[in-house]
């Protein structure tokens, strides 16, 4: 691969990447946001391929595969179930709406946009001195997978529904992942393991959660639960 | 060269202005043919503009100047657009002057006539779509601005030809994040600024949904024409602007005149395939509440802005 090559197509995933966590805010109907979350998973996994193709460490590509699996496949997957549950028993024509959308973030979404932008700048700002001391295609990046965490924080804590929420989280995760590999290339592929299982294993607990909130409570809006009642 | 590029520019202005009709028309023919209609046909237009020439002029009582004139400025602000923005050639006369903050300018001109002629009328209609269509307006001018910007950062200048004949040299930069999104933002800026589909549907004369329609419901006869003319123009120069800027091959950068008629022929096809897909996506889409169009347009901005640091951070050593 030659380095031209190289680094268009490192840009090309880490601006899909960065521009899929932006999308999880733009969009209510958690539906797309779950498919958004895929092909942002699949963006990762493209970043491990290409950085690990570039430098031809095979243990990367290994990961990289293992990345995509999950998080483009099996946690999109598992979440997609989790918000067709809330669904079934109405039937076709009556789908839960008030479920199947974040019908009011804590933060509306214009401004959550907005603070998204700043949230970007932010991040780059702060990583300047980190990409000046090797300015490599890759270290340049640094900044999204920066923006990304900061990005999927913000989703954390500007949605009430527990699903946005947990996408929220696996957004966060996502830039962790990202971080790690566009600045040391990625961690070992035993830590590697470690923290993909512990991601796999929050989000069955979580779904698991969700299921029973939604058993006991009727839904899933966490505002509702800030204190205690008697039902 | 100098007399190839007058005959440039005034090639450009011409197919603009004799183009644009049939542009609408081309377009509505795609609409009704996918949704089963026979559809008047692609000259219809050009009938409508006949038609209403022939009608004698009136105006309402009570309006002044702003009304008479906003169909003028609306018109001779994009036919100098036309002529600015390199569609077909990018060495003409007035090449050094096409700035693209200029252009921007120079919409924004027709934009705030039709809405002062808008409020010139007096009537509630009038004076609503001015305001929703300035609303827009004021939230479509950053991204556009800033989509300008991130497209001119490789360049290094603002100036549209030098930035077109820099993507013709360096194909690379086409592909490159912060150029689609830059163009990605531009895309939903110019459906805001025509009044397409998700943001006004310009073929509704339905009281609370018009933005644009509102605005001009009082003019009549050749004013009414020559208004259509103007938002006509408006739209296939910007389809025009962003085919240059995200696919700008074919555009002459020499001086031989049969690399302008290549261009001609390649612009009118690469817009034609533009207006097909706009008209093919407007067939599936509904316009958004008027109070959902600053999500959709902070949307843009925010695409815009990310095109712009992007263009810091994602530039590896292939967008330089």
């Amino acid at each position: 691969m030659s380095h031209g090559v190289y680094a268009q197509l490192l840009d090309l995933a880490c601006g899909v990447f960065l521009l899929c966590a932006v999308v999880v805010l733009w969009r209510r109907e958690l539906a797309v946001v779950v498919r958004v979350l895929a092909v942002q998973g699949a963006a990762l996994a493209a970043i491990a391929a290409v950085l690990g193709g570039h430098e031809r460490r095979w243990g990367l590509l290994v990961v990289a595969a293992g990345v995509g699996v999950l998080r483009a496949g099996v946690l999109p997957y598992l979440l997609r179930r989790a918000l067709d549950v809330g669904a079934v028993g109405g039937g076709p024509y009556r789908e839960d709406v008030s479920e199947g959308r974040e019908t009011r973030p804590v933060v509306n979404v214009a401004a959550s946009l907005v603070v998204a932008a700043l949230l970007v700048l932010l991040a780059y700002a702060v990583a300047r001195p980190l990409v000046a001391l090797d300015p490599t295609p890759a270290t340049r990046a640094l900044p999204v997978g920066l923006s990304v965490v900061l990005i999927g924080f913000f989703a954390l804590v500007a949605r009430r529904r527990a699903l946005a929420q947990v996408v929220g989280f696996l957004v966060l995760d996502n830039g962790i992942t990202a971080t790690a590999f566009l600045a040391a290339s990625g961690v070992p592929p035993i830590v590697e393991l470690g923290v993909s299982f512990d991601v796999l294993l929050a989000v069955l607990v979580l779904y698991v959660l969700t299921a029973r909130m939604r058993a006991a409570f009727g839904g899933t809006d966490l505002d509702d639960l800030r204190e205690l009642s008697d039902r | 060269m100098s007399a190839t590029g007058y005959v440039a520019v005034a090639a450009q202005v011409a197919v603009v202005a004799g183009g644009a009709p049939l542009l609408t028309g081309w377009m509505r023919q795609v609409r009704a043919r996918l949704e089963g209609r026979a559809g008047a046909g692609v000259v219809q237009p050009w009938r409508d503009a006949r038609k209403l020439l022939r009608k004698e002029p009136v105006s309402p009582t009570g309006t002044g100047p702003a009304f008479r004139l906003a169909p003028l400025l609306l018109v001779a602000g994009t036919a100098v657009v036309a002529a600015l923005v390199p569609l077909a050639a990018t060495r003409t006369p007035v090449s050094g002057s096409a700035d693209l903050i200029l252009v921007v300018a120079l919409l924004a001109l027709g934009t705030v006539a039709l809405a002062l002629a808008g409020l010139d009328t007096g009537t509630a209609f009038g004076g609503m779509g001015a305001s929703r269509e300035m609303t827009i307006a004021a939230l479509v001018e950053p991204t556009i601005l800033l989509a300008v910007f991130a497209v001119s950062i490789p360049a290094g200048s603002t100036n549209l030809p030098a930035i077109v004949a820099g993507t013709i040299d360096h194909p690379a930069r086409t592909a490159s994040p912060a150029e689609l999104l830059a163009v990605a933002a531009l895309v939903v800026a110019v459906l805001a600024e025509t009044g397409r589909i998700p943001v006004d549907n310009p073929a509704t004369h339905l009281e609370l949904t018009m933005v644009h329609e509102a605005m001009v419901l009082e003019y009549a006869g050749p004013d009414l024409a020559l208004v259509e003319l103007g938002s006509q123009m408006r739209l296939a120069v910007l389809l025009g602007l962003v085919a240059t800027l995200a696919a700008p091959w074919g555009v002459a950068t020499g001086g031989s005149p049969a690399l302008l008629a290549l261009a001609l022929a390649l612009l009118v096809a690469k817009v034609a395939v533009l207006g097909t897909a706009l008209a093919a996506a407007e067939v599936f889409r509904a316009k958004v509440r008027l109070f959902k169009v600053p999500e959709l347009l902070a949307g843009s901005f925010v695409l815009a802005l990310l095109a712009v640091v992007g263009s810091y951070f994602l530039t590896g050593e292939a967008g330089r």
